[in-house]
């Protein structure tokens, strides 16, 4: 455990040590909020919920996660402290996850730094607040797997720019998957289970129930699995892969 | 103790490093001794463990550091080439960060960091991002980094490469004075280095071992061991001078660097011509501003040993 927070610590360190942190959440704070008064129409819809703040947050994480992502493995890898890492007495999976809860704890933090709107929404009306937090938390879940997804790309190549676009394809085919856009690649010649089971991959499907305040275990566990399986797949690339 | 057991590593074009064994005990400094791309980097990552050999297998202690790594990576400190770290984070909280990585408790972490920022003279930048430090600070941050948890095999791949002369003698006196009951494994590609603190040289070429020798022995194998340069006051008397040694039964040869009229007298087999020289020149009365037995050159000794292995 001590590993895992050191490594976390560290991480922090550097995202905040550098202008990365403050750009991204700053970046991440306006684009929440103009999306969700201009695209969404806050006040015009008249009603005191904050779904038209949470329903943008897919699309944003879309290319805001995968440019918190890059760095995580490719940088170690090209600036050549892989090597320092992985002579140090500690676990890969150590570093998987300590590197994973850093990146995952900033997006929470900057998360936590919309608060604003859930005041504004609260001052205009009244709004049910268990839906609110449900959605936050739902919203918290769906950012870990596109983590999740992008740390493990991240550790196949020691190229950020690469590292960023193929996250971005790939979380994109993640978000989709339950749309025809996705779904008609497999529908000609896969069998209908096969289709069915990628539909149900869809991070807008189940992202969509937690934000309408549907706590459905099925959903948490669906990103928690989802998490968990490219982590351990982050794992074994730097197994297979620790010096080149 | 150190036991590489027939290391190998192949990449898809390139042998690395072909079926390598040697020892390395307590008290021991091993010089790793190469042309670029001769295979030390690859053995020192194969021992550390960040690259895992193609065949044979290397113990750091007894521990095998492939399957049982966690115990090997313990024992060791290793400085990798060109000493990498995190460039935007500071010389204190990096090795802070090592510190905890390594499991110091939190008195020795205090004390041992104190030890090591004044023993690599880290106080004036400890508080400077490293990226904006000089290339010899960053040199000892990755130093601090490797000692930090006061190893037993400490392995350091150009542990002085990009230090001014008086920060090379320094890194050197530290790793003399931590040598007595360390293991300490170099690589470098100065052969005054060697000399300065290694008691065990092993040249390595195209991944094979050439050579395993006290340099002592190394520098016996000059053919500059036990001659005699001299530098004549007066130049012109040069050829009368070089024609009485070359008499002499303890001389094989001379030869005249002509840039700087130094002359150097080759010892016949199994003979020291000091004495034989300096007899004849007091009995003539030669003049010498420079007078002194060579003990052998290390560098020529190095390219007779890589090139006669390319011929």
């Amino acid at each position: 455990m001590n590993h895992i927070f050191a490594i976390t610590r560290r991480e922090l360190i550097s995202y905040f040590s550098t202008p990365l942190a403050y750009v991204f959440i700053v970046i991440f704070l306006v684009l929440t909020s103009t999306f969700t008064f201009y695209l969404g129409n806050f006040y015009e819809r008249g009603q005191a919920d904050l779904s038209a703040f949470f329903n943008f947050h897919p699309w944003l994480y879309l290319f805001l996660v995968p440019a918190i992502s890059m760095r995580l493995w490719a940088e170690e890898r090209k600036s050549g402290s892989i090597e320092l890492l992985m002579t140090l007495p500690i676990e890969p999976r150590e570093a998987v996850l300590g590197k994973f809860l850093a990146a995952w704890s900033f997006i929470a933090l900057a998360l936590i730094l919309t608060f604003p709107i859930w005041i504004t929404v609260n001052f205009l009306g009244d709004p049910d607040n268990g839906v609110i937090f449900a959605a936050y938390l739902g919203s918290l879940f769906m950012a870990g797997g596109f983590l999740a997804v992008g740390a493990f790309i991240s550790a196949t190549t020691k190229n950020q720019v690469i590292a960023f676009i193929l996250s971005v394809v790939a979380c994109f085919g993640f978000l989709l998957a339950g749309f025809s856009l996705v779904l008609d690649l497999f529908s000609s010649w896969a069998p209908q289970a096969l289709v069915d089971a990628i539909a149900s991959l869809s991070f807008l499907t189940h992202f969509s129930n937690i934000s309408k305040g549907v706590i459905d275990l099925r959903d948490l566990v669906y990103f928690s699995l989802l998490i968990a399986v490219f982590l351990y797949a982050n794992t074994i690339i730097l197994h297979l892969r620790k010096a080149d | 103790m150190i036991d590489c057991q027939g290391i190998t590593k192949k990449y898809a074009h390139l042998v690395a490093v072909n079926n390598i064994s040697f020892k390395v005990s307590p008290g021991e400094v091993l010089g790793f001794l190469g042309p670029n791309g001769a295979g030390k980097t690859t053995t020192m990552r194969i021992i550390a463990g960040f690259v895992t050999p193609t065949a044979g297998r290397a113990l750091v202690s007894g521990f095998d550091v492939e399957s049982q790594s966690m115990k090997a990576k313990q024992r060791i400190g290793y400085l990798p080439e060109g000493a990498p770290s995190y460039p935007e984070m500071t010389p204190r909280s990096f090795l802070e960060f090592i510190a905890d990585v390594r499991g110091l408790t939190k008195g020795k972490k205090l004390s041992r960091l104190e030890e090591v920022f004044s023993l690599l003279h880290l106080e004036p930048v400890l508080e400077q991002t490293i990226d904006t430090l000089s290339k010899g600070y960053k040199r000892r941050v990755g130093l601090a980094q490797a000692i930090l948890h006061d190893p037993e095999v400490l392995i350091l791949d150009e542990p002085t490469d990009g230090l001014d002369p008086n920060q090379k003698h320094e890194v050197r006196s530290l790793i003399n004075q931590m040598s007595k009951n360390k293991i300490i494994v170099i690589s470098t590609h100065l052969l005054e280095e060697v000399e300065a603190v290694c008691n065990r040289a092993i040249i390595i070429a195209e991944g094979q071992i050439l050579v395993d020798d006290t340099p002592a022995n190394l520098e016996s194998r000059s053919r500059f061991h036990n001659a005699v340069s001299l530098k004549l006051i007066d130049p012109s008397q040069i050829e009368n001078v070089r024609a009485a040694i070359e008499a002499l039964n303890e001389v094989t040869a001379t030869e005249v660097d002509t840039n700087n009229n130094r002359m150097t007298a080759f010892p016949a087999p199994n003979k020291m011509p000091l004495a034989a020289i300096s007899e004849l020149a007091t009995a003539q009365g030669w003049e010498f501003s420079e007078f002194h037995l060579e003990s052998g050159r290390l560098d020529e000794v190095f390219r007779t040993i890589t090139a006669g292995e390319n011929a």
